[in-house]
């Protein structure tokens, strides 16, 4: 209850805050994705073991012996069946507050794009991708052809479809959104670390080559980018 | 109220007559079943050639993208909308209905016999598009502008919705007022098997949302064949219009048809546990009818990751997450019922028993896909995949083949258990883990749906094995299923001519359907006197003998 609270004063208190105190704790979305995975798991397990054990124990523990055997449980009293409904619809719903307040948390992290953010824009098309990099570098990627983005720097697709809905997925930064005709979305990524085994697929069915609707995606560091980028501009 | 016994003939009309001309709701249900079991048959083979192509790196059974859709599309509008809802709300409902509330048949046995018949005419439509050039690969959801713009036939699933959505309202009607007008005289509310109150609960939701869903693909079909822009946005419609009229319908569905699966679990388990239901009325107010109450405002969660405000993102966490309560409520009562029992064990018993874990996988692994911020990344991956065949697909066609088992005795005269129906239980419940587990697993490091083909990650490594891996062993999973399946069918089919003949009430219920009919009950079901309780009487009174 009490990160269900931080969390709603929060989303008030951060739009105080100046930019300045905000980019220097930046987020990364994925780790915090991570976190949240991690309590989110434990948080179902307890329950599922619980249960489980229960379960177990009663169909082993209360077997007939006899065929004429019936079971000897009592009726609930008034007082028992409000409490028996009561007690666990509060423990259900606190449990619900609570993961809601985690889940808000990090839902902000998600949807709050940092002011330094690089804009790439992105067009689905069946069945590829198109990128417009800063300074209108046009990239257009396959299966074979990743794209960059530069270490350390927080990116932001805008995105739109121009034939039917796609969806932009990265997997290795946990976010993905619909691309939709006559809608812009957005996600944006914090790529804290180089890595060359990223993907971008197309989550959103879209007809015969969804399956290939895909291009790797590597974070590299900003000379490497750099050059990559100029590469581009000189091709486009 | 009763009415004539004559709602099956005892003419010398030969047999398939009387079959195809019948308005006795337990032919009509085992006509439901024969149905649902047949697209059962087809859909699971469909889904066979779709896990077998998964389980290496590029194409090998199929020879398109195209043709790999039209599987996919094939195998989820059937198994939802041909075998999970007839199956549980017709071929269940029609048979055991009116005998658990001691009438003679429901109100509208002709209009009943309708329903059937649209349910067949919707499965020959489904059929169809295997005929056809331009079969359907639109997925049983049907977005546009793909179903808009797309070269297939859309119009075969339009039709096919429109076939089953006529079909469940007139059940739905029929069903309330039977169940509202024709209980046995001095059957009170409280009174009623829980079967009968989840199914009253699926046919009101049928009721309110199906109509939503009709119009939403009326509307589909309006753009794509008469040229309207309902979902066109570059001529002022919307594309997100659709998703959220379908979602408005199709979660809902979802307590369609996981509410009488749960009926049939409950039913089973105070039975063969000889035990009161925990919490009765806990069980019905607060969690059956908790769930109808909260059906309608959470489907956006659907819609997560398809660009709606945050607003409404968030807002629907917190309504999602709160079905945890009326689910919990429910679940407690069903797990209370075991308590201080005497537990027999029979196959269906140990289907029902099995539906327990079903239950818990099912809906836990359902909690992550409740937080947007966890479903900006699960989202359409095999993780939700995994989850959604663990509460609907499987719990739901567990908790059916359990009643199945348990009512066998009474369709037939016959018991289904025995060897044949043991190990096929074994087969299939194994093999459930083995396809949907790995399944979670590679889901959570971005195996997406409806991929026929992983290449992109063939570097992405989980637990130190690639995607392939994992895809392998669920295929043999599947594989296992398929023979599981197969030897069940083999097994109905046997027992129902040559099973052991069986009492008219082998498990010593207390239920109407078990203590005062017939093995399987005749014309009219009760004989010549009407079925009357009193006020003690209840279907689950085990300890005053």
């Amino acid at each position: 209850m009490m990160k269900f609270l931080s969390a709603m004063t929060g989303l008030v208190g951060t739009t105080l805050v100046s930019s300045q105190a905000f980019a220097k704790e930046l987020p990364v979305p994925n780790e915090s994705w991570e976190r949240l995975w991690d309590t989110v798991m434990l948080d179902i397990t307890v329950i599922g073991v619980i249960m489980a054990i229960a379960a177990v124990w009663m169909l082993f523990k209360f077997r007939a012996t006899s065929p004429d055997q019936v079971g000897t449980a009592k009726k609930l009293t008034t007082v028992q069946s409000i409490a028996f409904a009561l007690i666990p619809a509060s423990i259900f719903m606190a449990d619900d507050f609570y993961l809601a307040a985690n889940g808000w948390t990090v839902w902000n992290d998600y949807r709050r794009v940092p002011d330094n953010a690089m804009e790439v824009k992105v067009i689905g098309y069946q069945w590829y991708f198109e990128y417009e990099y800063p300074g209108g570098v046009l990239v257009e990627a396959d299966m074979e052809t990743p794209v960059m983005i530069p270490v350390g720097q927080p990116v932001v697709f805008r995105m739109t479809s121009e034939d039917v809905i796609h969806s932009f997925g990265i997997p290795k930064y946990r976010v993905k959104e619909d691309i939709m005709p006559g809608r812009k979305t957005y996600i944006w990524v914090n790529p804290v670390e180089a890595q060359t085994d990223g993907v971008v697929q197309c989550a959103e069915f879209c007809g015969e080559a969804h399956s290939q609707m895909s291009n790797p995606i590597h974070a590299v560091p900003q000379a490497e980018y750099n050059a990559w980028l100029a590469k581009m501009a000189a091709e486009g | 109220m009763s009415t004539p016994t004559t709602t099956a003939s005892h003419s010398a009309a030969p047999a398939w007559k009387e079959w195809l001309l019948t308005t006795d709701h337990k032919r009509i249900g085992v006509l439901y079943l024969v149905g649902s079991m047949a697209a059962f048959g087809v859909a699971g083979l469909m889904a066979l050639i779709i896990r077998f192509e998964q389980m290496e790196l590029g194409m090998q059974f199929i020879s398109s993208g195209t043709e790999y859709n039209g599987y996919l599309y094939f195998h989820g509008a059937a198994m939802i909308l041909a075998f999970l809802i007839p199956g549980l709300t017709g071929f269940a409902a029609n048979y055991f209905l009116p005998l658990m509330i001691g009438a003679r048949d429901v109100a509208f046995p002709r209009i009943n016999a309708f329903s059937v018949w649209l349910f067949y005419f919707a499965i020959v439509l489904a059929l169809l598009s295997f005929i056809v050039p331009d079969g359907p690969d639109i997925m049983w959801t049907g977005y546009p502008p793909y179903s808009v713009t797309s070269a297939s036939n859309t119009s075969m699933y339009v039709f096919t919705v429109h076939l089953l959505g006529f079909s469940s309202i007139l059940g739905a009607v029929n069903f309330l007022v039977t169940v509202i007008y024709m209980r046995a005289p001095g059957m009170g509310w409280n009174q009623l098997n829980i079967f009968v109150w989840t199914t009253v609960a699926a046919f009101v939701i049928q009721l309110i949302f199906i109509p939503v869903l009709a119009a939403a693909v009326t509307l589909l079909l309006f753009d794509k064949y008469l040229g309207t822009h309902f979902y066109d946005p570059s001529a002022g419609g919307d594309v997100l219009l659709y998703q959220n009229l379908f979602w408005f319908y199709s979660h809902p569905a979802v307590y369609v048809i996981f509410l009488p699966a749960v009926g049939i679990l409950f039913d089973i388990m105070a039975t063969m546990a000889k035990n009161r239901v925990f919490n009765y009325k806990a069980a019905v107010y607060a969690g059956i009818w908790g769930i109808v109450g909260i059906a309608g405002i959470v489907w956006v969660h659907h819609l997560y990751i398809a660009g709606m405000p945050d607003w409404i993102r968030l807002g629907h966490m917190v309504t999602t997450l709160l079905i945890s309560v009326p689910v919990g409520i429910l679940t407690l009562s069903l797990w209370g019922t075991l308590y201080k029992g005497a537990i027999t064990y029979n196959t269906a018993m140990m289907y029902a028993a099995s539906c327990l874990y079903l239950i818990l996988l099912g809906g836990l692994t359902g909690i992550p896909l409740a937080i947007p911020s966890m479903t900006l990344h699960l989202s359409e991956t095999s993780y939700v995949h995994a989850h959604f065949h663990f509460i609907m697909a499987l719990f739901s066609a567990f908790a059916l083949f359990a009643g199945i088992y348990y009512w066998f005795p009474k369709m037939t005269g016959r018991f289904a258990d025995g060897p044949m129906a043991t190990i096929s239980f074994w087969l299939n419940f194994v093999g459930v883990n083995v396809t949907f587990w790995p399944l979670f697993i590679i889901g959570k490091e971005g195996m997406p749906r409806r991929y026929w083909d992983y290449e992109m990650f063939k570097d992405v490594e989980v637990l130190g094995r690639s995607f392939q891996e994992f895809h392998f062993i669920a295929t043999i999973g599947a594989g296992v299923i398929a023979i599981g399946m197969l030897l069940q069918f083999i097994n109905f089919i046997a027992s129902a001519f040559n099973g052991k003949p069986a009492p008219t009430n082998p498990w010593n219920s207390k239920s109407l359907e078990w203590t005062h009919t017939a093995s399987p009950p005749g014309p009219g079901n009760f004989g010549d006197t009407d079925v009357i309780v009193d006020e003690n009487w209840s279907p689950y009174e085990y300890t005053k003998g």
